[in-house]
Formats: C-alpha cells, sequence, structure tokens
C-alpha cells in the first residue's frame, strides 16, 4: 500500500442540531483519484469545508501530509447536544484557516464556480500565485522584486497555456463560456501549486461531451503536475471512469468505500441512489 | 448624588430610551427586510420635527399630530420607492449609498427650506403638564413617553404575528428570494415596512422633541445612529430587542450626561456597538446564522 | 510599442506644463484668490477620497472611518506646529500641557535644519499614529462584514472626536475651543518649491505610492479580497492580514490629507472632522467612480470646484429684468449637489470613470471618433 496523503478520523460535523457528517474516516492515497459520492445533502460538500479549513468540526482530526491540520472535541453546549456516533473525546484542538491550509499544499475548487468575476483570466491566475510571495508589501509596491514577480507573470502565462487558456488571457473571467470557467478554476487552483487538489462537482451542468472532455483533462493535470484529486462528483460515468477508490455518503454517515466495481455492486449504495425496492 | 437626582434622571432616561426605541424599531424591520441600514432614517425622524413645527402653526393639535404622521409615513414610503427600488439588485454597496445620499439631501434641503438656525418646537400644552410624584417632578410627555412605547410596541407584535402582512413581512426577512417565489408582492411588503417605521420614527419624533425644544437640520444624524446602535444591541431584526437596546442606551446616555461625561455619551454608544459587534454580532436576542460557502 | 512612447510623452508633457502653471498661478496667487483655494483644497481632498477608494473600491471594505483619522493627522500637525509665542493665545482658556510645550521649545531651540524638516515630521508622525491606531482597531473591526464594518468605522471617527473635543484633554487639544494659527504649507528644498507648490508635491508622492501598490501583487490580492472573499482565502490569501495592510496605509494617508487640512485651513475643531466629511469624502469617491483612482482625483478637482465657486451662484438671490427668480437662496447649492449625487447613484452607477482608469488611448480614440462621426454627418 502507497503513502497516505490525506486522512480525517471521526470527522463529525454538527450544526446545531443536525449532523452533516457523521464520523467520517478517509484515507487519501498518493497519486491516486479518489472520489466522494452520495445523493444531495449527504455531506460531501460539508466534509470537503472541514478538511479544507472552512469549518471547524465537531469532532475529529485531519491529517494532511504528516501533520495535522484539524482537530477538535465537543465542547461547552455542544457536548450536551453532541449527535455523532463516535463519542470519545479528542483532547487537542488545532485550528488552521483556509489560507493556511492552502499553503501547505491543498487546493480546491467550488460547486457554484467562485472565479474573482471582474478581473482578467491572467490576473485570475496571477492572484493565486501571491500566497507564496516571499518579497514584502514595500518592496512589491516599489517593485524591487522585479526577478519574482517576472517568474510569477511568465508561471501564470505558461499554466494558461497548458491548460488551453493563454488566448482568453485578457477576457475578463465572467464573460468566459460555463465549460472553460470551470477550467479556469481548476488553473487557479492548481496555481498555488497543491499536492492535494479538491474539487468540488467540476463536472456539474456539463453535458455528456464537456464531461469526458473533463476527465481527460483531470488524468492529465495529475500527471503533468503530479497531483493527488479527491473530488465529489455526480455524473457516475465520470466517477467510474477515472477514480481508484471510492467513498459513499448518505446522511452523513459512510455507507460504502471500494473501487468503481465494487461501489457498482454493492446493494446499500443501490438503495441509497434507488431507495428501497419493498415498498 | 441623592436618590432624587438619581431617580429624576433615570426618569429622563427612560423617556428618551422610549423615543430612541421607536426609532430603533425603524432600524431594525428595515434591516430584518432589506438587509440595509436605512441611514436616512435618523433624518426622516427630523424632517417629521420640522413638520410637527408648520402643522401646529396652522392647526390644533390633534389634527397636527395626524398631519405629521401622515406626512411622516408617505415621506418613509415615498424615498423607498425613489432611492431603495431601484437599486433591488445592485450590489449591497450602492444601496448604502444610496441611503447616506438620502440623509445628505434631507439634510441639505431642510437647511435650504427651513436654515440652519434652530427652530424652536411649539408646545403641546397638555404634554408639558408639570407631575409632582413625592420629591420627583417630571412633565407628562416623559410619563407618557414609555408607556407609549410599550403600548406601540406590543400593537405592532400583535400586528407582525398574527395579520397576513405580518406573516408576509417575517417571511421576506426570513428569505427574501423564496417569498417572492411563494407569491408574496415584495413590494408592497417594503413599503408597509417603511410606513410602520417612519409612522414610529414620527412618533418618537414628537415625543423626542417636546422634551428637546428645538430642531435643526442636523439633529436627526447622532439620535439616528445610536438608535441603530439600540437596533444591534438587541439584535437586529428583533423588534423586542431594539426596543430593550433603545431604553439601555437612552438610561446610560442619561446618566453620563448626569455625571458630567456628556461629551462621552455618544462616544459610548458606539463603543457598545463595537464591544457588541465583536463579543456577540447577532446581538442580545439576534438568532445565530451560518454562512454556506 | 510607439504608442507606448507616445504615451509617455504625452504624461512628460503633462506634468511640465502642470508644473509650469503651478509655478505661473503661484506667481498670480493674489490675483487668483479662488483658484489657489479651490485646487488646494481639491488636491487635500483627492488624497483622502483615493485612500478611501484603496478600501472601498479596490478592497471591498466598506469603511467610513476617514474623517476619524483625518482628525488625528490635522491635530497632530497643528499642536506641534503652532509656532511657540502663540501658544498662550490658542490655549489662553486652559493652557497648554507643559511637557508638549517643553518639547516646542526645544524643537525651536534646535538648528535650522531640523526647524526645516520638522512640519514634515509632523506630517509624518500624524501619519504613523493613524495608523498605529487603524492597526489597533483593525484588530477588532476588520472581522466584521459590510454594512457592520461601515457603521463601526463610522462610530470609531465618533469616538476620536469625542476624544479630541473632549475637556479631560483640553491641554493637548484645546477641547471645544479648537487649534488656530496653525502655519501655513512650508517651503521645500530652500525655496525652490514655494508653499502654494508643497501640497501638490507631498500628494503627488502619496498617490503615486498608493498606484504601485495597487499594481502590485498585494494590489492584486486586495483585489481579489474584493470580488470573493471565499475563494481569495480558498487560494491561499491571508484574510486578516490583507485587510489590516489595506487600512492601515488608507488610514495613514487620511491622515496626511488630515495634516494638510490643518496647515490650509490654519484652524481646526473636532467639529470640522464630524461624519459629514467622510458623506463629502464618500461624495467624491461615488461620482469619480469606486475602484478608479484617477476618478477620485478628477472628481476630488471638479467637486470642490463646483461646491466653492462654480455653484455660488445658486446661493445669491438672482434677479434677471427687475425678475427675482425663485429657488435661489443660501443653500440651495448644497441641495443641488445632493440631487446630483443622487442622480450618480440611481442612474450613472459608474460614476465618471467607473472601474477604468484614465489613459491616453481612450481619450485620443474618442476624440478622434468624435471627429469621424461629425465628418460622417457632413
Amino acid at each position: 500500500m502507497s503513502e497516505i496523503l490525506l486522512s480525517t478520523e471521526h470527522i463529525t460535523m454538527q450544526f446545531g442540531g443536525v449532523v452533516a457528517v457523521d464520523d467520517l474516516n478517509i484515507q487519501i492515497e498518493k497519486d491516486k483519484i479518489t472520489a466522494l459520492i452520495g445523493p444531495n445533502g449527504a455531506g460531501k460538500t460539508t466534509a470537503f469545508n472541514v478538511i479544507t479549513g472552512g469549518y471547524q468540526a465537531t469532532n475529529g482530526m485531519v491529517t494532511f501530509d504528516g501533520t495535522v491540520i484539524g482537530e477538535n472535541y465537543p465542547r461547552a453546549k455542544m457536548k450536551k447536544i453532541y449527535n455523532g456516533s463516535y463519542k470519545t473525546p479528542y483532547e487537542k484542538q488545532v485550528v488552521n484557516t483556509p489560507d493556511k491550509i492552502t499553503r501547505m499544499g491543498m487546493a480546491r475548487t467550488f460547486q457554484n464556480i467562485r472565479l474573482f468575476k471582474e478581473l482578467t483570466v491572467f490576473e485570475n491566475v496571477l492572484i493565486a500565485k501571491h500566497c507564496h510571495i516571499k518579497a514584502g508589501l514595500f518592496s512589491s509596491t516599489f517593485t524591487l522584486n522585479r526577478a519574482e514577480e517576472q517568474k510569477m507573470q511568465d508561471d501564470t502565462a505558461a499554466l494558461l497555456e497548458k491548460v488551453g487558456l493563454l488566448e482568453n488571457k485578457d477576457d475578463i473571467s465572467s464573460s468566459l463560456p460555463y465549460g472553460k470557467q470551470r477550467r479556469l478554476e481548476i488553473a487557479r487552483a492548481l496555481a498555488t501549486g497543491p499536492k492535494l487538489l479538491l474539487l468540488d462537482e467540476p463536472a456539474a451542468g456539463m453535458n455528456p461531451k464537456e464531461t469526458e472532455e473533463l476527465s481527460a483533462f483531470i488524468k492529465e493535470i495529475k500527471e503533468s503536475f503530479n497531483l493527488t484529486v479527491f473530488l465529489i462528483e455526480h455524473h457516475m460515468n465520470l466517477v467510474m471512469e477515472i477514480s481508484d477508490h471510492i467513498y459513499v455518503l448518505d446522511y452523513g454517515k459512510t455507507i460504502a468505500e471500494g473501487n468503481p466495481t465494487e461501489i457498482q455492486n454493492n446493494p446499500a449504495v443501490i438503495r441509497a441512489y434507488l431507495g428501497d425496492e419493498e415498498l | 448624588m441623592s436618590m432624587t437626582t438619581i431617580l429624576q434622571h433615570c426618569l429622563t432616561g427612560i423617556s428618551l430610551g422610549g423615543a430612541y426605541a421607536l426609532i430603533a424599531i425603524g432600524y431594525t424591520l428595515v434591516y430584518g427586510i432589506l438587509r440595509l441600514i436605512n441611514f436616512a432614517h435618523g433624518d426622516i425622524f427630523m424632517m417629521a420635527g420640522y413638520f410637527m413645527i408648520f402643522a401646529l402653526a396652522s392647526f390644533p393639535w390633534p389634527i397636527a399630530i395626524i398631519i405629521t404622521l401622515t406626512v411622516t409615513t408617505l415621506m418613509g414610503i415615498g424615498i423607498e420607492r425613489a432611492a431603495y427600488k431601484p437599486l433591488r439588485s445592485a450590489p449591497r454597496m450602492s444601496i448604502m449609498i444610496s441611503a447616506i445620499g438620502v440623509s445628505y439631501l434631507l439634510q441639505n434641503l431642510s437647511t435650504y427650506l427651513f436654515t440652519a438656525i434652530p427652530r424652536g418646537y411649539p408646545e403641546i400644552p397638555f404634554l408639558k403638564q408639570i407631575f409632582q410624584i413625592g420629591t420627583i417632578s417630571a412633565s407628562f410627555v416623559t410619563l407618557l413617553t414609555p408607556v407609549l412605547t410599550i403600548i406601540l410596541v406590543i400593537i405592532l407584535m400583535l400586528l407582525v404575528n398574527n395579520t397576513k402582512t405580518g406573516m408576509a413581512m417575517r417571511a421576506v426577512s426570513k428569505d427574501f428570494e423564496t417569498a417572492q417565489l411563494m407569491g408574496i408582492n415584495i413590494n408592497r411588503v417594503i413599503s408597509a415596512t417603511f410606513a410602520i417605521g417612519s409612522l414610529l420614527a414620527g412618533v418618537g419624533s414628537i415625543l423626542y422633541f417636546t422634551d428637546r425644544m428645538s430642531v435643526t437640520p442636523f439633529s436627526g444624524t447622532l439620535p439616528g445612529l445610536k438608535c441603530f446602535v439600540a437596533a444591534v444591541f438587541g439584535g437586529i431584526g428583533n423588534i423586542p430587542g431594539a426596543v430593550i437596546g433603545g431604553f439601555f442606551i437612552g438610561i446610560v446616555e442619561t446618566l453620563l450626561v448626569a455625571l458630567g461625561y456628556s461629551t462621552y455619551s455618544d462616544a459610548f454608544t458606539f463603543l457598545l456597538l463595537i464591544v457588541m459587534l465583536l463579543v456577540r454580532p447577532t446581538g442580545l436576542f439576534g438568532e445565530k446564522t451560518v454562512e454556506k460557502v | 510599442m510607439m504608442k507606448i512612447r507616445r504615451n509617455q510623452m504625452l504624461t512628460i508633457i503633462t506634468l511640465i506644463v502642470l508644473v509650469i502653471f503651478l509655478y505661473w498661478l503661484n506667481a498670480h496667487r493674489h490675483q487668483n484668490g479662488m483658484l489657489v483655494s479651490v485646487l488646494t483644497k481639491g488636491v487635500i481632498l483627492s488624497l483622502v477620497a483615493v485612500s478611501m477608494n484603496l478600501l472601498n473600491g479596490f478592497t471591498g471594505l466598506f469603511s467610513l472611518g476617514q474623517a476619524g483619522f483625518m482628525s488625528i493627522g490635522a491635530y497632530t500637525t497643528a499642536i506641534l506646529l503652532i509656532p511657540v509665542k502663540n501658544l498662550d493665545g490658542v490655549y489662553y482658556m486652559n493652557g497648554i500641557s507643559p511637557s508638549i510645550r517643553a518639547f516646542k521649545e526645544l524643537v525651536a531651540a534646535s538648528p535650522q535644519a531640523v526647524q526645516i524638516l520638522f512640519p514634515f515630521f509632523a506630517l509624518l508622525l500624524g501619519g504613523l499614529l493613524a495608523a498605529f491606531a487603524a492597526a489597533l482597531v483593525g484588530i477588532a473591526v476588520l472581522r466584521l462584514k459590510s454594512d457592520y464594518l461601515a457603521i463601526a468605522t463610522l462610530g470609531l471617527s465618533e469616538i476620536v472626536r469625542a476624544i479630541f473635543s473632549s475637556p479631560q484633554f483640553d491641554q493637548i487639544t484645546n477641547g471645544s475651543y479648537g487649534l488656530n494659527k496653525i502655519p501655513n504649507f512650508p517651503v521645500m528644498l530652500w525655496g525652490a518649491i514655494p508653499s502654494l507648490i508643497t501640497p501638490f508635491i507631498i500628494v503627488a508622492i502619496c498617490i503615486v505610492f498608493m498606484v504601485m501598490l495597487i499594481k502590485s501583487s498585494y494590489g492584486r490580492a486586495f483585489k481579489a479580497i474584493r470580488e470573493d472573499e471565499i475563494a481569495a482565502q480558498a487560494m491561499g490569501i491571508n484574510l486578516f492580514k490583507h485587510k489590516e495592510m489595506s487600512f492601515v496605509i488608507s488610514s495613514f494617508f487620511s491622515a496626511i490629507s488630515g495634516g494638510l487640512l490643518a496647515m490650509y485651513m490654519r484652524s481646526i475643531e473636532a467639529k470640522t472632522f464630524s461624519i459629514t466629511m467622510t458623506y463629502d469624502i464618500l461624495l467624491i469617491v461615488v461620482i469619480g467612480g469606486i475602484g478608479s483612482v484617477t476618478g477620485s482625483i478628477l472628481s476630488a478637482f471638479l467637486v470642490t470646484a463646483a461646491k466653492e465657486w462654480w455653484l455660488r451662484f445658486f446661493d445669491q438671490p438672482l434677479v434677471i429684468g427687475g425678475w427675482h427668480v425663485p429657488l435661489f437662496k443660501t443653500g440651495f447649492r448644497m441641495v443641488i449637489f445632493s440631487l446630483l449625487l443622487m442622480t450618480v447613484v440611481l442612474i450613472y452607477r459608474k460614476g465618471l470613470m467607473g472601474t477604468n482608469e484614465f489613459s491616453w488611448d481612450r481619450l485620443i480614440a474618442r476624440f478622434t471618433k468624435r471627429r469621424s462621426a461629425k465628418g460622417g454627418a457632413k
């Protein structure tokens, strides 16, 4: 078995009385594509938000690349109304903001595309390069970091060329067609130099042809950028085609995991998607 | 300070607080529905002061009060139609700037029409009658303000909780888009909100200025901001919260002035706001909201 | 390439013309009193407008605390610069705090070079104090979202005003009596730059700094925060750090502008820096276009000129051929002004420039287009 890049232990996310994610334990192998599937409202995006630091989990621990990036246990009021299935509390509290986690090498895209709408394609990607800037505010203002700035610009151009958006570089990002906006969002995430790329429904709203192109694109960038990919998706064709490993979530609980063939034949998964036959 | 003076100041504070509470309701209602700090609300309150001066010059007081309240209400609705409705889909910053613009316009307009020199507020004889309770003396308006405030709030709560318009208002404040999809006439609800807010500001204006005795084009700015703070303090969108906030700020302000810190009484309000926003952004009675990513 | 050359040439020529014009104005300042005062006030306001725009237009933080930070700059400059011989006259009610007097006497007795540089030091100190204050309060208020931030910063500026006018500090700020006898702008470079031109030079340096900041990587990060905070954070941008930077820098330059304003007005009081002042600056920014530096500068001059000069006649009673034109009396000008602002807010939402910057290409394109359109009509 190869190296584990990201793992979650007993992640539970509770909003008031609602348990959105319950005792999630996943392990993402390096250099593999892992998928998280499940019906709408199963808690997939919530899980993403916990991993990337957007939410602090009510209970559980997230480890990325050998470091604990998030850990928490139910406290105070939450302790009384805690509904998750894993009760033994963790002891420490580790909080990292999303920007810090991104700088550690984990980048994400959003379900409802969140580009910097009024800015150009080039600026969108260039901004993502800012997170590793070495120059301070003053040397950057007085253009004393010319080499660094030039490198940021060159890298951006190279990246745009690789993803096939170079001809659109001066377009305002919100004026791009939908498929290209998705692609730009992925390119922007790549510009932060991630080891792990999290894609939240990258194929949402795409037709079969576009979806096919997307799956080729994901495979391609995975190879050329040495990425590990973790994605949420509803398009089963895409998931089954590219994933090495799949987790299935329903009502916040993990109901199955395995490789694509195992998942396709798993009765629990079929039930979750199609409902019970005996009604 | 003797017990009598303290009680005397408390009474003044409660009276001031009552007027603040009535204005604060306007902020809380509008914010609940449009997520807009209606910067012009304080100026509507100031304009109501001028309306009363002119109405009382030619009519007996009951008719003058009715005229003042009607004109103030209409002005509130008019401002919403003219300055906020066209911006319904614009970014929030634009609507806020529009509100500041209206406030600027009302101040300049009243400076132009009525000059910047303070105008004496006419006395309504029965309101100024002095009562003697033990060692404390108070005018009728001081006693009337808190009572009237509470009565109006109870009526308002009944309206909001039991009528169809009230239900629509609550629905819109919970979720603007969905309420619209459910067939609620958004524009009517918003107009109703501004009408109620302005009407209460009109009542508050009569009570406030009867105690203060003069109106200038800028006498709405600070009370307006303070009342917004009162609304935030009580939890924005929450009517009883705004009332408690109004009373609280009124009383503390009066006590600070009584202790000789009058320059700090305004600063205190804003300090309260900042502390409140940091410690408990949802206010005393506000509901917690989770932002979706 | 040729275009860039041409644009550079045009910019340099314009700058030279401006400098010559300013020297001409300096020589004829007594005949052109109104022009001088409008341009000076305009340039001072353009600095605070650009710094407000840096926050509101480029970082997306709706802050209304400008007047407060300006007053910090204005008071620092005024207290440090009022000549020692005038101190008793200015602080006639409560006297001045002995330590401040001692410090000022020390400066007055120091070598010539120190005294020449002292006004600039005073401006800088005002800016640094405001920046420090902004850094402290920023930790607290920058966590707040849009309109809450607006009202909190507005409140802060009122708190600053209350402190400056409070009797507890009257040996420093002279309480509600305000400060006067503030010296005029200093000369620069041993008199090569006369005092009339000094504010233009200082403002130009400050604005150039802000423009370079906006163009830098940090400026791009500010814009990202304006566009989408959550996405910006997901791209590794530390929201708090960048918001704090923008807030501190904006406050620093607001204070410089406040210091210059104190030198221009020669007397200040806490009332000068009330909410109305912030609204006036907001008006300039909105008319110029939120997110456009050149728009703010242009608008600062236009608004000042219109307010103090061109529209003055609205405030005077007007009689044409024995007929007394109605409406014209004191205050009408400001009503017109407010209506203008509402028109911009409601109809021309982009203001003069939108989020665009001035460019020679656009100007030339506009002129050639107009000419060719005229030609076509014939």
